[in-house]
């Protein structure tokens, strides 16, 4: 019961971009195509969870006992930077048409503040290791799908004539600004 | 621009940038760390002071110096508050992780009879204009004076005597656990 | 470059956030009051200058393919020291604005600045470039809160000038005020960017 708590709190009341104001850059850079936006979740999805992972060890592994949590923000960076490294080098191999599609975008995951944000959210949320990575794994699905039907909007706006000092990142923030409103919604629902 | 004066990306290079790089930065903030820490330290002990004082009656000795925890609530930290030499109450700061956000700290603080004296807000990170009422007189004031025995600290929607925040049961119930989490530490916990 | 048009395109016309729209998580995370707004800015512009000092510095010794990391070491390392720094001599600051403090590290203006430009340039020009940067975002989010302090809680930088009991726009210290006050916040910069063009 517990974990159903946490990933519908964390898909729908506290969405990670519409509601805690992490994970915008990419929210905003890569919706505009519903195809990118949808390969932008996986991968933010995947690394999000391993990541998430990993930096929990290292809290309760190295940095915890060690008394050099003072090392968290150095460590859990270049974690992550490393990880996202990793998952350049498998999308080449594996899927090149994707690795292309999401060009600059892949590393700048490495600088998604969700994927950090999440990192250290944990800690202060006090979850377990098992707790933490249900929690990964529902943030993430929270921002593909808040990313998903931001870029359909997205698709759909292009098409409509707006006022030329309104075009893209005003609009685009508004539109946002509703969404987070129809999100806010769902704060009755745990 | 090409820069000729760059050093080359060979391995020894990189390896030996990236140990120096690496140590120099964990020097350094091992320094940072030893050189804040009384700072730091003195911000927390003021922010506990302040709380104590919130929720105590007048006392005469350093609680702080004197905190203890009690067994099967090691998380809680108990204040005691004495007025020359003799108790005259106890803080506890207690916890809650069923808010919205972080984990909720409160400091409770009960009479030598075990009845709430006052309670106020340590740390909360709740929907601002909404759970961050919590901090408000108007909520927590229905606490006062209260005997946990005969008041049931849970919002009324679950059958207890609190009015909840309106908008904000939540947030609410979170504070109403850490309150009771205080009383059951207190009650049935044994000092340690 | 004269440092008068070097303030003009750090603080409009290259704006970090309003412009060149980097930076945002904690341009709408932290602005539901100027004064938090302010902190954020004036900490994450204390990182950016000092990065970019250092990274310029050091910037015939990087090799070019480790460049990355490195950055993310200097970058984190001060964030690290600003976040000590301020649990220490500015507690409240450092509780209101919490984990996005550590956050200054993703934030990309910082990482963008250093890779874009201290990497390459000499170092009284990325202390410039710092320090230009830094007032921009500064000023953006400071402004941003302030928009959002006075509509939502009607008060400006913690002095209340409305009523307790007056109706405030609560919606603009929620997220969706913050997206729209943004939205708009752009667009009046957008509209004045150009007319001066």
């Amino acid at each position: 019961m517990e974990f159903v708590i946490i990933i519908i709190g964390a898909i729908f009341v506290n969405n990670i971009v519409l509601n805690q104001f992490l994970g915008i850059c990419p929210f905003l850079g890569v919706s505009t195509r519903l195809s990118t936006a949808t390969g932008m979740a996986a991968a933010v999805t995947f690394v999000m969870t391993l990541a998430t992972l990993v930096t929990y060890l290292v809290q309760v592994i190295l940095l915890k006992p060690l008394k050099i949590e003072f090392l968290q923000t150095v460590s859990f960076i270049l974690v992550i930077a490393a990880l996202v490294q990793m998952v350049e080098l498998i999308l080449k191999k594996v899927s090149q048409p994707l690795y292309q599609a999401l060009g600059v975008y892949l590393p700048l995951i490495t600088t998604n503040c969700a994927i950090m944000g999440v990192a250290l959210l944990v800690f202060k949320k006090n979850y377990s290791l098992v707790e933490s990575v249900v929690f990964a794994i529902a943030t993430s699905i929270g921002f593909g799908l808040a990313l998903v039907i931001f870029a359909g909007i997205r698709e759909r706006l292009e098409l409509y004539e707006i006022p030329e000092g309104m075009k893209g990142a005003p609009i685009a923030l508004i539109t946002a600004g509703l969404l987070s409103l129809a999100f806010m919604g769902f704060s009755g629902m745990v | 621009m090409a820069n000729k004066k760059k050093l080359p990306s060979t391995f020894p290079n990189m390896l030996i940038v990236l140990t120096v790089v690496a140590l120099v930065s964990a020097l350094a903030l091992a320094f940072t760390y030893t050189a804040t820490k009384d700072a730091r330290e003195l911000a927390k002990l003021k922010k506990t002071l302040k709380a104590l004082e919130k929720v105590l009656p007048e006392f005469n000795n350093q609680p702080n110096d004197e905190k203890y925890s009690v067994s099967g609530y090691e998380e809680l930290e108990f204040y005691p508050a004495k007025k020359d030499g003799n108790r005259v109450g106890t803080a506890i700061k207690t916890y809650s992780d069923a808010g919205f956000g972080e984990r909720i700290w409160i400091m409770a603080g009960f009479d030598t009879n075990n009845k709430i004296i006052n309670t106020w807000v340590v740390e909360q990170k709740e929907t601002p204009g909404l759970g961050t009422k919590m901090k408000d007189a108007k909520f927590r004031d229905q606490f006062s004076g209260k005997d946990p025995a005969t008041f049931k600290i849970e919002v009324k929607k679950d059958g207890g005597d609190v009015d909840a925040i309106t908008a904000a049961t939540i947030s609410s119930r979170a504070f109403c656990e850490a309150l009771e989490r205080a009383y059951l530490a207190l009650t049935k916990g044994e000092k340690q | 470059m004269s440092f008068g048009k070097e303030l003009y395109r750090g603080i409009i016309k290259e704006n970090p956030v309003l412009v060149l729209l980097l930076g945002m998580c904690p341009t709408l995370a932290v602005t539901g009051s100027a004064i938090n707004g302010l902190g954020m800015g004036a900490a994450a512009a204390v990182v950016l200058l000092s990065s970019n000092v250092v990274i310029s510095l050091l910037k015939n010794l990087i090799p070019d393919k480790v460049r990355i990391p490195v950055f993310i070491v200097v970058i984190a390392s001060f964030v690290t020291v600003i976040d000590l720094v301020m649990a220490g001599y500015t507690p409240e600051l450092h509780e209101e604005l919490g984990i996005f403090i550590p956050l200054i590290v993703v934030n990309c203006i910082i990482l963008g600045r250093a890779e874009a430009f201290a990497s390459k340039n000499k170092l009284l020009d990325s202390l410039v470039d710092g320090v230009v940067m830094g007032l921009g975002f500064t000023i953006a989010l400071t402004v941003l809160g302030s928009i959002r302090e006075i509509l939502g809680a009607g008060s400006i930088f913690g002095w209340k000038f409305v009523s307790e009991e007056a109706s405030t726009v609560l919606l603009f210290i929620l997220p969706p005020g913050a997206f729209i006050a943004l939205g708009f916040l752009i667009a009046v910069v957008n509209k004045l960017a150009k007319q001066k063009a």
